[in-house]
């Protein structure tokens, strides 16, 4: 086989990469922009969204869709009800100070953590996907007889991989309309131009911010349950997640919603093809080496804006 | 009526405002006067709840206004036009508008009243607000305040940078509220600016009111503002 469809097979994994990546991405950047800080427990919201939908599916037994689609609703939903209660019970008795909230979601990271491998275990255990059809992709070679389609062996996708991308651009509209049109997006948008001002045109900063690190942590967790039916949820799940989204809202621009989900489609793509073709590990030495590029050459991220 | 009753308040450890006690009354213009960091702003942000008081009380018509939750006191009717501006700058003239109107819930006839005052605004209103002139978004901070249609009105240096003619129109449309019956308290470097529209001066210096004097008797006689400025 030549090149073309190993590259096409690789362009298609990484895509899943990217739009799983893209979700939980958003989630941190939404978190960033409006409140200013960073929450380092991110991607254990991630994990705790994939264990809650392994949970979940499990308890609904029936039909492997109807678990799924349980999870799809009742993961994400709890997960941000959870952020909601550590912001409103942590964060906020911290004053959203930066270094503060840090060492607070440190602490939440464990904590999220060892009460999974507690109560869970340390097993890794699947969702089983809501349909699965294995789709083979032609490919076409140039012979004597003129450009022949043919089935090239290996080369193939599933029904669910596509869907997972297709449900990912969904949500990611779904979060831009969000922002753009309602009146919640708008509220958020004001408390992340001018905290102080937000307040004194009467905007519940607090409550905004409740909101905001529930949607965060529930972007996470919906993205966690798309990709639990190819990868499984385990406890220790939570850190690529974590590392590589903070690779994306750095290389997009902090706060930058379209730069994020750029630079997530940039790394999830680049990280599916030369897993491919070299090795996992040295994609992700290539991202991070992109983003020490990045804060040395252009802090504010490709798409940031330079703060005032 | 607005009654800042011995306020005492500051950033942290550090003490900016003692024993400040002021009034306004509806239809008035109270000018605040003083020098740089003698806690004039200080004395608009205690007002809008964005500094916790060490002690004392804001009432606005007896309510005391210090112990809401800051995001509740612009809901009394307290419009802010804050120093610099501060407009929400990634958003449209529309929706920084809008954000003013959500505070008390007022409906279209207040906008349309707001922008009655400020044309130019219908004119940019889909703009940025930071795609906007100086004046431009001087008007747009005031209008934004005025949605909310407030009872008090709080202007930080509103002519701050501003070319005459914005000055001017800025000046009536404060001159228009007052004659609306809003109780407005100005901040003002420029005493010129203060003697043409204020009704009564209260003189800032370290955090203390020094002495409230009617804008006329500072009209007569200079030399009280050259004692207290030093100008």
């Amino acid at each position: 086989m030549d090149l073309g469809p190993y590259i096409l097979l690789a362009t298609l994994e990484g895509s899943v990469t990217a739009a799983v990546l893209a979700l939980t991405a958003i989630g941190l950047s939404l978190v960033f922009g409006v409140m200013r800080v960073v929450n380092v427990a991110h991607g254990e919201f991630f994990m705790l969204g994939a264990v809650l939908a392994w949970w979940v599916a499990h308890m609904v037994g029936a039909h492997p869709a109807l678990g799924f689609a349980a999870a799809l609703v009742v993961a994400p939903v709890l997960v941000g009800l959870v952020a909601v209660a550590a912001d409103m019970t942590v964060l906020k008795r911290v004053d959203y100070d930066p270094e503060r909230t840090i060492v607070a979601t440190i602490g939440m990271l464990y904590i999220i953590q060892q009460i999974t491998l507690m109560t869970y275990g340390p097993d890794a255990r699947p969702v089983e996907p809501p349909f699965n059809s294995r789709l083979a992709i032609p490919w076409f070679e140039y012979s004597e007889n003129g450009f022949q389609m043919y089935w090239p062996w290996g080369l193939s996708t599933t029904s669910y991989k596509l869907a997972v991308i297709a449900a990912a651009a969904v949500v990611l509209v779904g979060v831009w309309l969000l922002m753009a049109r309602t009146k919640i997006g708008l509220l958020m948008r004001a408390t992340q131009l001018d905290r102080e001002m937000a307040l004194a045109f009467g905007i519940p900063v607090e409550r905004v911010y409740a909101i905001v690190f529930g949607i965060g942590a529930g972007l996470a967790a919906l993205a966690a349950v798309l990709i639990v039916p190819i990868q499984q949820a385990h406890y220790l799940m939570g850190g690529d997640p974590l590392l590589l989204s903070f690779i994306v809202v750095i290389i997009g621009g902090l706060g930058s919603l379209p730069g994020t989900v750029i630079a997530a489609v940039l790394i999830g793509l680049s990280d599916g093809i030369i897993s491919v073709f070299f090795s996992p590990t040295l994609a992700k030495i290539l991202a991070t080496l992109l983003v020490a590029l990045v804060l040395v050459f252009r802090p504010e991220g490709l798409f940031g804006v330079k703060s005032r | 009526m607005l009654e800042l009753d011995k306020v005492n308040a500051g950033y942290g450890q550090a003490q900016i405002l003692r024993d400040l006690s002021l009034h306004v009354a509806p239809g008035e213009i109270l000018c605040l006067l003083g020098r740089n960091g003698a806690g004039k702003t200080t004395t608009i942000k205690a007002i809008m709840g964005l500094l916790p008081l060490l002690s004392g009380a804001v009432r606005l018509d007896g309510v005391s206004l210090n112990e809401l939750p800051a995001h509740q006191v612009p809901g009394r009717g307290i419009g802010y036009v804050p120093q610099g501006r501060r407009l929400f700058a990634e958003l449209s003239v529309a929706q920084n508008l809008e954000i003013g109107l959500m505070v008390r819930g007022s409906g279209t006839e207040v906008l349309d009243a707001v922008l009655e005052l400020f044309p130019r605004l219908r004119e940019r209103f889909h703009q940025r607000a930071q795609t906007l002139s100086g004046g431009e978004q001087q008007m747009l901070a005031t209008a934004r305040a005025l949605c909310l249609e407030p009872k008090v009105l709080l202007l930080d240096e509103p002519t701050e940078g501003l070319q005459p003619s914005m000055i001017e129109a800025i000046r009536q449309v404060v001159a228009v509220m007052r004659d609306r019956g809003v109780g407005i308290i100005l901040v003002e470097q420029r005493v010129d600016a203060v003697l043409s529209v204020a009704d009564r001066v209260s003189f800032i210096e370290n955090g203390h009111n020094l002495e409230t004097l009617d804008a006329d008797a500072l009209r007569r006689d200079h030399a009280i503002i050259e004692r207290h400025l030093g100008v």
